[in-house]
């Protein structure tokens, strides 16, 4: 959209130009230029000082070996913290089995979480993209578990997942479908079932609206068509909406995407520290904060930015991802 | 000219040198606030502070250890002078120790050497006293006396003697129909007390302290793989299974309750477990923790606080003074009978006032004899990591995830990451 109106910008600028000695024109062109790069500045500054200066930083300490009790103290070490061959032991970040661990974590998490949330979102967007009564309300109550702060959610699901006094556990209970009370954040098996759980109830609605959004901007003509032929829906579904769909859907899977894998809060809060459901951002901060390293922590985080980046360039380059929605 | 000025100055800054132990001198001390801390130490540094003509305020720290901690962390890091004298726990020495003065240059030998010597050793990094020792703690058994005198049976001297007499009783117990019994319980949730708990099952066996006193990693040694799996094996059986998420006031509380015959805590459950509403009050006794085996040895996790001068203080050698103060045998004497704050001088535990008014503390004495320290000082920045992967390998075995051999190998790899980044 946006270099649409650029373009459509340029082409005014031509015609206006077209009247006009080249000189004027250049001068024209030039305070344009000016006054484009005067609005620009206050956000160009702001994002250098609030995302540019700590991702420097960050990555200048990844290369020293700063300690959070004595910052100022730090020596350079080159790549010490990320690899290093030292007696025939392999140290560093990319040697330590917890930060494999942690990865491991990171990249399940991901892509079961996402995969769930792109079929449910899926779902729920053709449920609301249906003509019923009380539509625009159910719209709106569909994204209240999105509106939610991610702590508030996880702490109120901390709660219902409670061993002892959990709602959850209880329902389950009188049910009859489980005879002893799970211990679903402390369980090795069922903290990481309960993480992908909730980022799921939490994140679908994201999902639903985006696809909606792409499904409400479809033409009607292919399904009138579709109807006339006797097409059966579900392979209208299959050879009409999906592709159609299919931009939009991309991109909605990508936002998710690099939200996962950087996912923070909801597991530290549900499971704090806990080796099982460990995320890559999780092992950064105990490695900065509860054990003080910040140049090895540091690397850690360089590395996750590292990681984040290589997979949408790989995701872009494979789903042929296209922004610009023509 | 020159030389005159200069001379006047130095003659200046010697009159000014020797007047200065007159002028009266600010200092700020944080001490700790929990229960009636704060009290105690308002009292006795307005008594320094009478005594020697200073003035004296009291920070507000954070009441949570942990938020404490990097507050304390986080203010001296920036060299902040702001506090003089600080209240550190025993497992921040090492970490902190860098930003804390060494305590040997203002108070004397004999000072030092009242107290008992494993707490003076966990104050001493590199050589240097970074701490002086205000109050202890140790890890203790309580016991109920009453299920022992029922069966018949002596207190336990070694672990599997403990863990037999648990199940016993906890059979017994079940069979007259008190179906909630269990035998032993104690901290087994991924924390820092069940890097006591565990420490203590090694040391019993002589499987070692961790890190060893030079800082080399012994943890995977077949003593400590015995005494861990031996751990494990309790899980279930005559601990309960949520033994694996509890902490200290979990177990008090189940122990409190009287659905329990053994458990492993801190002193401070001792007043509460005989206050007048506790069902199992007059019915408990306390020991120190069991022998491992009849060649092991008792080995008790030491805790407790200690008082540090930062190195950023405009006046170390005042904030000194009041260390020695607050620390010497009166202020302790003081603090142990009005708030059964244990003492760190080894001669309080035989005053005859002090036992009168916490009879308890005679019990404590032999378990702070055989207390074992963390190994806080050799590891220095990185106890934190240390420990952190510890009571997590520790707690894989408990809760059956990898044998305890698996899981103690890796965690020696483990370490070794942490010690070649922390280089110690």
């Amino acid at each position: 959209m946006a270099t649409a109106e650029a373009e459509i910008a340029d082409d005014r600028l031509a015609g206006v130009a077209g009247n006009l000695t080249k000189a004027q024109q250049s001068q024209l062109t030039r305070s344009r230029v000016r006054a484009a790069w005067l609005f620009l500045a206050p956000m160009l500054i702001l994002l250098a000082l609030v995302a540019g200066w700590p991702l420097f930083r960050t990555i200048w300490f990844s290369f020293t070996d700063a300690n959070l009790s004595d910052l100022g103290s730090a020596k350079f070490i080159g790549f010490e913290n990320y690899l290093t061959r030292i007696d025939g032991e392999w140290y560093g970040v990319l040697a330590d089995a917890e930060w494999w661990n942690a990865v491991w974590n990171t990249m399940k998490f991901s892509i079961i979480s996402v995969s769930i949330e792109t079929a449910l979102g899926l779902i729920v967007a053709l449920v609301l993209n249906a003509t019923f009564k009380g539509r625009s309300l159910v719209r709106a109550a569909v994204l209240i578990p999105w509106a939610i702060p991610t702590i508030v959610s996880a702490k109120m699901w901390g709660w219902m997942m409670h061993d002892q006094f959990g709602i959850l556990n209880h329902m389950l209970l009188g049910l009859g479908l489980i005879s002893a009370p799970l211990a679903w954040t402390a369980s090795p098996d069922l903290a990481m079932v309960a993480v992908i759980m909730v980022d799921v109830w939490k994140t679908t609605p994201f999902m639903a609206l985006l696809i909606l959004a792409a499904l409400q901007m479809l033409p009607t003509d292919c399904y009138e068509a579709a109807r006339v032929d006797g097409i059966h829906p579900v392979k209208v579904f299959f050879k009409v909406t999906l592709p159609l769909i299919k931009p939009a859907l991309m991109v909605a899977v990508i936002f998710r995407l690099l939200d996962a894998l950087r996912i923070f809060d909801l597991i530290y809060v549900l499971t704090s520290n806990s080796r099982d459901t460990m995320s890559m951002s999780v092992y950064a901060r105990q490695q900065l904060v509860d054990f003080q390293a910040v140049g090895y922590g540091s690397a850690a985080s360089t590395l996750l930015f590292l990681t984040v980046a290589l997979c949408t360039v790989l995701y872009i380059t494979f789903g042929r991802v296209r922004f610009e929605g023509r | 000219m020159m030389m005159h000025a200069t001379l006047s100055a130095l003659f200046l800054g010697a009159l000014l040198a020797v007047s200065l132990p007159a002028a009266a001198v600010d200092l700020t001390i944080s001490c700790g606030t929990v229960g009636r801390e704060r009290e105690f130490c308002e009292q006795a540094t307005s008594a320094w502070a009478k005594e020697t003509g200073h003035h004296v305020t009291l920070a507000t720290p954070p009441q949570r250890t942990n938020e404490r901690f990097f507050q304390y962390l986080f203010d001296l890091g920036q060299g902040d002078s702001r506090i003089d004298v600080y209240q550190i726990d025993i497992i921040w020495t090492g970490l902190l120790a860098k930003h804390l003065v060494d305590l040997k240059q203002y108070i004397s030998q004999t000072d030092i050497e009242q107290n008992f010597p494993a707490i003076v050793a966990n104050n001493t990094v590199d050589g240097r006293l970074v701490g002086m020792p205000w109050f202890t703690d140790v890890g203790l058994m309580y016991y109920r006396k009453d299920l022992l005198e029922k069966y018949g049976l002596s207190v336990p001297q070694d672990w599997s003697e403990l863990i037999d007499i648990a199940l016993y009783i906890q059979t017994q117990e079940r069979k007259a129909g008190q179906s909630e019994m269990w035998g032993y319980v104690f901290q087994g949730a991924a924390y820092e007390g069940l890097s006591c708990n565990a420490l203590e099952w090694i040391a019993a066996y002589d499987g070692g302290t961790v890190v060893d006193k030079e800082g080399a990693i012994t943890i995977d040694n077949p003593q400590a793989n015995m005494a861990i799996a031996r751990a494990a094996s309790w899980v279930n059986t005559v601990a309960p299974p949520q033994v694996t998420s509890f902490n200290e006031e979990d177990a008090r509380q189940m122990f409190q309750s009287g659905n329990a015959v053994f458990m492993r805590n801190w002193p401070y459950a001792w007043a509460m477990l005989n206050a007048k509403d506790s069902p199992v009050a007059a019915k408990v006794g306390a020991l120190p923790l069991p022998r491992g085996g009849v060649k092991g040895i008792s080995a008790s996790v030491l805790g407790g606080w200690q008082l540090a001068v930062s190195k950023y203080s405009k006046n170390p050698e005042v904030a000194a003074d009041l260390v020695r103060y607050l620390t010497s045998e009166a202020v302790q004497k003081q603090r142990a009978i009005g708030g059964a704050y244990p003492p760190t001088i080894m001669r309080l535990y035989e005053d005859p006032e002090i036992l009168a008014a916490v009879p308890f503390l005679a019990t404590m004495r032999p378990a702070m004899e055989s207390a074992v320290a963390r190994p806080v000082p050799q590891t220095g920045t990185d106890y934190m990591a240390v420990t952190t992967y510890f009571w997590d390998a520790v707690h894989n075995v408990l809760q059956g995830q990898g044998t305890a051999a698996s899981n103690l190998k890796a965690l020696e790899d483990q370490l070794r990451h942490v010690k070649f980044r922390g280089g110690w």
